[in-house]
């Protein structure tokens, strides 16, 4: 199974305000870019493996995209794991592949919450509202503090989060914040929710990606360019509210990759390049606790040492992830992960051949994992 | 405060009516499965750990623990501007539920350390009682 389907093509479009796109217009520019780039005829797709748009909930948003964009699925549909839903997607869209359910998937996910409705991420948490217990950053927040506390982790540390990815996105011509960012910057920035500070933030934006996939059979005939396999998927879930998590400073990153580094047969050590979900800079941090890059309870030293940064032992996300190349939750930072196995990226890491993928939704609630190699 | 904009108060239905009800009389409460004993809080119709639907409820000591805290810099809501910066806790009663509150009476909203042990104190939010805690120290 592992290496037995293949991401035969990426495709996204531009990052930032894009004023006047639907998610359909910008679902199917990103599905256009992912098949030239695989070389891969459109008539081809028989699987559509869609994340509905976070901000807009629509009924049988996947059909529609379908009929928008000319496919017929054999199997499709959208799927709802918050931010951990695309590389989930991909995960199934493999075992698909892998059971005869299609031959060429796409999966993709469009979003315009910049230029349009944001209602999804400032929402009311249900009965605790009473108590102004309102928005996203909170939940990372109440997390982090835990963390700060358990641990001894810093501001400086979560910063250096920050400050890494900021450096990577300044050197990627695509994308949306090109700004890089200083120590001193960070610990300057305002305060949104004690602990954490603006630039503890991804950044909203506007934008679509896809990917296509196929067996490795099937992209070796079809004459694919670069095709890189997919070596291991995984998942995991906790519980829905921040309040009744058993423990805030472990997630479901644990048992995700857990899954997927045993499927790959690979372990964390072995890994050349990350590409770390950062919605919050306390989500990467305890992501590399959880994946085993670090002991549990030392990320902070972990990523102060410069070992996250270009040049380091795992460079992350190495196109400027969610804090600098876009806020889009997830798939391009496996867009991200293909350049890298390719050779192709902006900050490539010399010989990069095992590259792991995480995504993750809700409060660190969703978590999926993928990993690629040669 | 605006029409369309108004203070938000808790939807009262009939899983959550005990529970208000019991902080309109000056107790918190929490729900526990009559078939295996769990307890747990928000309020649900079944028990999340043996699925039976015999539920009832039993009063909280007060007594309780810090599991981690926010002080929020910016308002998310208008009817909070006024109140920056606040406290938003997660609370864990004695009796093993877990909470979202807030802490009151606090000099220093940082001065606080995880696991440190917590009092109840109910207050009055728009003519709903609704529970806070403060140090117990």
């Amino acid at each position: 199974m592992p290496g037995n389907v293949v991401i035969a093509g990426i495709g996204h479009t531009a990052f930032g305000r894009l004023e006047g796109r639907s998610t359909y217009s910008l679902n199917i520019e990103a599905i256009r870019n992912a098949l030239a780039d695989a070389g891969i005829e459109k008539e081809r797709v028989d699987g559509l493996f869609v994340k509905f748009p976070t901000s807009a909930y629509e009924f049988m948003y996947g059909q529609k995209l379908a009929e928008a964009a000319g496919i017929v699925p054999r199997i499709g549909g959208v799927w709802d794991q918050g931010g951990a839903a695309n590389a989930s997607l991909i995960g199934y869209a493999a075992m698909a592949i892998e059971a005869g359910q299609c031959e060429v998937a796409v999966v993709c996910f469009a979003d315009n919450p910049k230029s349009g409705t944001r209602q999804a991420y400032s929402k009311p948490w249900g009965a605790d509202e009473v108590f102004g217990w309102f928005g996203i950053p909170a939940g990372y927040a109440m997390i982090a503090q835990r963390h700060m506390q358990q641990h001894g982790t810093t501001a400086e540390q979560l910063g250096a989060i920050a400050v890494a990815c900021r450096a990577n996105g300044a050197r990627n011509p695509a994308a949306q914040l090109r700004k890089p960012l200083s120590l001193d910057d960070y610990m300057a920035s305002d305060i949104v929710v004690s602990p954490l500070r603006r630039d503890d933030c991804c950044l909203v934006s506007d934008g679509g990606a896809a990917v296509v996939l196929t067996s490795a059979r099937l992209a070796a005939r079809l004459g694919v360019a670069a095709p890189v396999p997919i070596l291991g998927f995984g998942q995991g879930q906790t519980s829905a509210e921040v309040a009744q998590r058993p423990d805030l400073t472990t997630t479901a990153a644990r048992a995700s990759a857990a899954t997927a580094f045993r499927m790959a047969g690979v372990r964390p050590a072995d890994v050349d390049v990350a590409q770390i979900y950062d919605c919050f800079t306390i989500t990467a941090l305890m992501t590399l606790e959880d994946y085993g890059f670090c002991r549990p309870g030392e990320g902070g030293a972990f990523v102060a040492s410069g070992a996250i940064a270009a040049g380091g032992d795992l460079p992350i996300n190495t196109a400027g992830g969610l804090l600098s190349e876009t806020g889009m939750p997830g798939l391009q930072l496996v867009i991200e992960g293909v350049r890298q196995i390719r050779g192709t990226a902006v900050n490539q890491v010399p010989g990069a051949a095992l590259c792991a993928i995480s995504n993750q939704g809700g409060v660190m609630h969703t978590h999926s994992t993928l990993i690629l190699g040669n | 405060m605006p029409d369309h904009d108004p203070f938000p108060l808790p939807r009262v239905d009939e899983t959550n009516r005990p529970y208000w009800q019991a902080l309109a009389e000056g107790r918190l409460v929490y729900q526990c499965c009559k078939a295996c004993g769990h307890a747990w809080l928000p309020a649900r119709s079944e028990c999340p750990r043996c699925l039976a639907a015999e539920t009832g409820w039993q009063q909280a000591s007060g007594r309780a623990r810090l599991v981690s805290w926010v002080t929020y810099r910016k308002a998310f809501h208008p009817a909070f501007a006024d109140r920056l910066p606040y406290n938003v806790s997660v609370v864990e009663l004695e009796e093993g539920p877990r909470l979202i509150s807030n802490l009151v009476g606090l000099a220093d909203p940082e001065d606080l350390a995880i696991d440190e042990p917590l009092a109840l104190v109910l207050r009055e939010e728009h003519g709903v009682a609704i529970p806070a805690f403060r140090k117990a120290g």
